[in-house]
């Protein structure tokens, strides 16, 4: 029988996959690979350059969530500026940013915003939250991204061919189900919507393998107590009334049209990149680090030379091993 | 990163709610969900409730793990 190569499109779901073992649970015949779903991971060398680079002015207070913090850049991290004296701190939340901004009306506070659709719409309330306060000293440097169109081009991909998907479940509480409508049949594959709990993931991939045997190329919620087939409209019109879509670089998928998100004209005025222009040096690749293949669910970590030797949780090459959800750091912490 | 966490509603105030995490609490935004109320769960990410979740299919969900504990032991 034809082996069924199944691939878990988000990071969480990566993490959630190791730590209960569940690949060693499956039949041989069911193979899994990581996606692009890690968001600190497809983030573009050159965007950690800018926010290193704007971290550098005195007068700015560098903000991001936690997972960033370690992501070399060219040369540096975020974490090597902070080491450096300058005033670079990790937030919980952008609203902690906000907050930053607040109560240092003399400095620039700047958000380095990374995630995809279950985090942007958090950013663009706090974007309305900021203008309606009058706080002009809040910035926020947009390297969101927007699961679809990298899904879009991982189903059409043959090198790996995916024969279904396991699809993020918080990205669906705010998109629905319905974005996946379209690629489960315009390019035949199937796509589960999974919750995160071992349980969750083990009836998705039942399902996943179900509807891969009998070639029906349609979408199942698995995580119904939270998704729903229109999703939360809420979120969606608040992020659709701050960011429009924009072309992005993606780490190991490279330029990908429609697939960032900028401010909207009306909110541009927040927008880190316009207010500190900054020179990025030219992104150099790391030439024995495969997480560009990894992403793509084309390599696993095993088959890197450096993995587990040169890179390791403590000292990190590439973004696969740094981010907690990353598909290299959830192999060395559970399957290694 | 799209890690979010399932807590239970125990105040309203304005746009923000007091939710308890199975012990602890902690204030979160109601700025991005509609129609929420006292005693609802709700999905916290990065301090805002994304989504609510609803019982009977959470329940669907804890039986199925109830059965998987069932074939490993």
């Amino acid at each position: 029988m034809k082996k069924i190569r199944l691939m878990e499109v988000c990071g969480t779901h990566t993490m959630a996959i190791a730590k209960a073992g569940i690949k060693k649970l499956l039949p041989s015949g069911i193979e899994l690979v990581s996606g692009p779903g890690c968001p600190v991971c497809v983030t573009a060398q050159g965007d950690i350059d800018r926010a290193i680079e704007i971290s550098r002015f005195d007068n700015v207070i560098m903000t991001t969530f936690g997972d960033m913090m370690r992501v070399p850049g060219t040369k540096e991290s975020l974490d090597d500026m902070r080491g450096k004296g300058h005033d670079v701190r990790l937030v919980y939340s952008c609203r902690d940013a906000l907050n930053i901004a607040r109560y240092n009306t003399g400095k620039k506070v700047v958000f380095m915003g990374v995630g995809f659709e279950t985090t942007s719409p958090t950013v663009a309330a706090t974007v309305i939250e900021a203008e309606k306060k009058g706080i002009r000293n809040f910035f926020v440097l947009s390297d969101f991204k927007l699961i679809f169109p990298a899904l879009e081009i991982m189903a059409k991909s043959e090198k790996p061919a995916i024969d279904g998907f396991i699809c993020p479940g918080h990205v669906s509480v705010i998109t629905g189900s319905m974005p996946y409508e379209k690629i489960a049949a315009k390019y035949g594959k199937p796509c589960v919507i999974a919750g995160f709990e071992t349980a969750d993931i083990l009836k998705s991939i039942i399902r996943l393998t179900d509807l891969i045997k009998r070639r029906e190329y349609s979408v199942v919620t698995e995580y119904k107590r939270a998704v729903k087939r229109s999703g939360n409209r809420k979120a969606q019109k608040i992020l659709n009334s701050v960011f429009e879509k924009s072309d992005t670089t993606w780490r190991g998928l490279g330029m990908i049209g429609k697939s960032g998100l900028r401010l909207k004209n009306e909110y541009r005025r927040f927008d880190a990149g316009g207010e500190f222009r900054v020179k990025i040096p030219r992104t150099k690749r790391r030439i024995a680090c495969i997480c560009g293949d990894i992403l793509k669910g084309a390599k696993s970590p095993v088959e890197c030379k450096l993995f587990g030797k040169a890179c390791t949780p403590r000292k990190p090459v590439g973004p696969c091993m740094v981010s907690s959800e990353g598909t290299c750091a959830a192999c060395y912490k559970y399957e290694k | 990163m799209c890690l979010a966490t399932p807590a239970k509603i125990t105040e309203i105030k304005g746009k923000g709610a007091l939710v308890d995490f199975g012990g602890i609490r902690k204030r979160i935004s109601l700025g991005i969900l509609d129609g929420v109320k006292k005693g609802d769960y709700v999905l916290v990410h990065t301090g805002f409730a994304i989504g609510k979740v609803t019982a009977p299919e959470a329940e669907d969900t804890l039986k199925t793990l109830e059965e998987l504990k069932k074939v490993l032991r």
